[in-house]
């Protein structure tokens, strides 16, 4: 049989001699070793004080977006539900009444929106197919939960809070993130 | 003060001693584990056990506190009484060696010289032959007690490897015994103390002989043979659960310590601080600087004993009984062999 790569080394079948049958001299050469690896940095990342950076492009949980004026982007077209290969996500849609005008941007809102962060494999293609960039993918990660049931996300838990009315929860929720 | 012809001082002095000692050792155990497991880290480029307590120092007690609080097994097909004394008699045997190390030399307190050895035996370094393989029953009767295959073949083989080790650190000794003449490990050491060099210069094949054999005897790796994980499930304490199976991971530590101690005292001087003339200072402190020495050297052996561990994987059964049997013992018998052709010729 021909050989895939030319790095193959023929196995050493010699005897071993007095001195390696001893043993002691390639033990002491592996105490060596380990004893190098004594002075060397350890990689360990302490987590809960240390955090790792995540790359620019990480895909975090998600975010439903605002605008300036602080009223909610979705318009519960779907296209996120449909476009998400993992059928993780749930929207029930809502005309707006009068007077809802200073929450939501468009004359139809999303009543219910619900992702399911074990069935979500954070691909970020719903943040591509959204046309009214009403979701986008934060630098968080969705935190342990004790039940099934706590990792769908609601409207209340996706959306990002208000701009005008609640700036400090923003401010919190940014610090978070960064 | 004398009641009964007994001087009570002195037992009540020695029991405060035995107490000391014993507490000690257990302290220094439960913090040797705690070595190990940083030692091990740093070897491996780990942090190791950081959260309980300032560098997790807190890490053994909370170890400890677990076992503890575990749940008390006891198969219904072991032997009840055999499964109970086995770990022990394991504990007891480790501990009793501490009987017959100097672990300095005396103290001068409230008018008594009080000497820092519980039992100053003359035949000091057989006792603790005698109680060292001792210890291999309290493996041997939990292997078998257990009513389980896998314990009792680790249990089985325990006892051939302690055989097998002993015969040549017994014969490692007795070259060591023929240049000092003398069995107590009291006076063993007070020979080195006052005499140019330590024993290690004499005996070096003979120290790394008793080196190896010691490991074997403890059971540590490359020897750990008992406890093979992968093979034996975990050998010999496999049924055992709570503060039982505490005592036999404990009473391992706690060999470790014992060897270590006696390996100081008997090659490299005991506690006889190099390059020091103990008679420029006070008498009990020159004591208890002795202590101190022979405690940094028992740690720095057993550094070695970890370094070792996670240094080396385990011996194959059959490597392990051609170094014993085939390198150790002729090995040994050359060693003595030469050191008693050298004291004839000096004669």
């Amino acid at each position: 049989m021909q050989a895939l790569t030319n790095k193959s080394i023929a196995v050493n079948r010699k005897p071993m001699t007095f001195w390696e049958r001893l043993y002691l001299i390639n033990i002491i050469k592996g105490m060596m070793i380990t004893f190098k690896h004594m002075f060397k940095k350890q990689p360990t990342i302490r987590y809960p004080e240390q955090k790792r950076e995540f790359s620019p492009v990480f895909r975090g949980l998600h975010v439903l977006n605002r605008d300036e004026e602080g009223r909610e982007n979705c318009t519960a077209c779907g296209l996120c539900a449909v476009a998400c290969p993992a059928e993780a996500i749930t929207m029930e849609a809502a005309e707006r009444q009068e007077g809802e005008e200073h929450l939501y941007k468009e004359e139809k809102y999303a009543a219910k929106y619900e992702i399911n962060m074990l069935r979500c494999i954070f691909c970020g293609l719903c943040e591509e197919a959204c046309p009214k960039d009403a979701i986008y993918l934060s630098e968080t990660f969705a935190p342990a939960n004790y039940t099934r049931k706590g990792f769908i996300y609601d409207k209340n838990d996706l959306l990002i809070p208000n701009t005008l009315t609640n700036a400090t929860a923003l401010a919190k929720a940014k610090g978070v993130e960064a | 003060m004398t009641l009964l012809a007994f001087d009570w001082a002195f037992i009540i002095e020695k029991l405060i001693l035995i107490v000391i000692i014993v507490f000690a050792s257990l302290g220094i155990a439960l913090y040797t584990t705690f070595g190990e497991r940083k030692v091990a880290a740093i070897l491996q480029d780990r942090p190791g056990p950081n959260r309980a307590g300032p560098f997790g120092l807190l890490q053994p007690l909370a170890d400890g506190l677990k076992l503890i609080m575990k749940e008390e097994i006891i198969p219904n097909a072991s032997s009840k009484w055999l499964f109970i004394l086995g770990p022990g008699l394991a504990m007891t045997a480790s501990l009793m060696t501490c009987a017959v190390i100097p672990w300095g030399t005396s103290l001068h307190l409230f008018g008594r010289t009080i000497e820092l050895q519980i039992a100053d035996v003359n035949i000091g370094i057989l006792y603790v032959f005698a109680v060292v393989s001792m210890g291999v029953y309290g493996i041997m009767i939990g292997g078998w007690a257990s009513n389980n295959k896998f314990s009792l073949m680790s249990a089985l083989r325990a006892a051939s490897q302690a055989i097998s080790y002993e015969i040549a650190m017994g014969l490692a000794l007795i070259a060591l015994l023929m240049t000092t003449g003398s069995l107590s490990l009291k006076t063993i050491v007070a020979d080195q103390v006052t005499g140019h060099y330590w024993n290690i210069v004499y005996q070096p094949l003979g120290f790394l002989i008793f080196f190896i054999c010691a490991m074997a005897e403890c059971n540590r790796t490359p020897f750990d043979l008992p406890e093979a994980e992968n093979e034996l499930n975990f050998g010999y304490h496999q049924e055992y659960s709570s503060m039982k199976l505490g005592f036999y991971l404990f009473a391992e530590y706690v060999n470790m310590i014992m060897s270590s101690a006696i390996m100081a005292c008997m090659y490299f001087g005991g506690y006889d601080l190099p390059f020091f003339d103990e008679s420029t200072v006070a008498p009990n402190i020159a004591a208890m600087i002795g202590v101190g020495t022979l405690l940094i050297k028992i740690v720095l052996f057993i550094f070695l004993f970890m370094w070792i561990r996670w240094t080396i994987p385990r011996f194959r059964y059959d490597q392990l009984m051609n170094l014993g049997w085939k390198k150790m013992i002729p090995l040994a018998l050359l060693n003595m062999l030469l050191t008693g052709a050298i004291i004839l010729s000096k004669l």
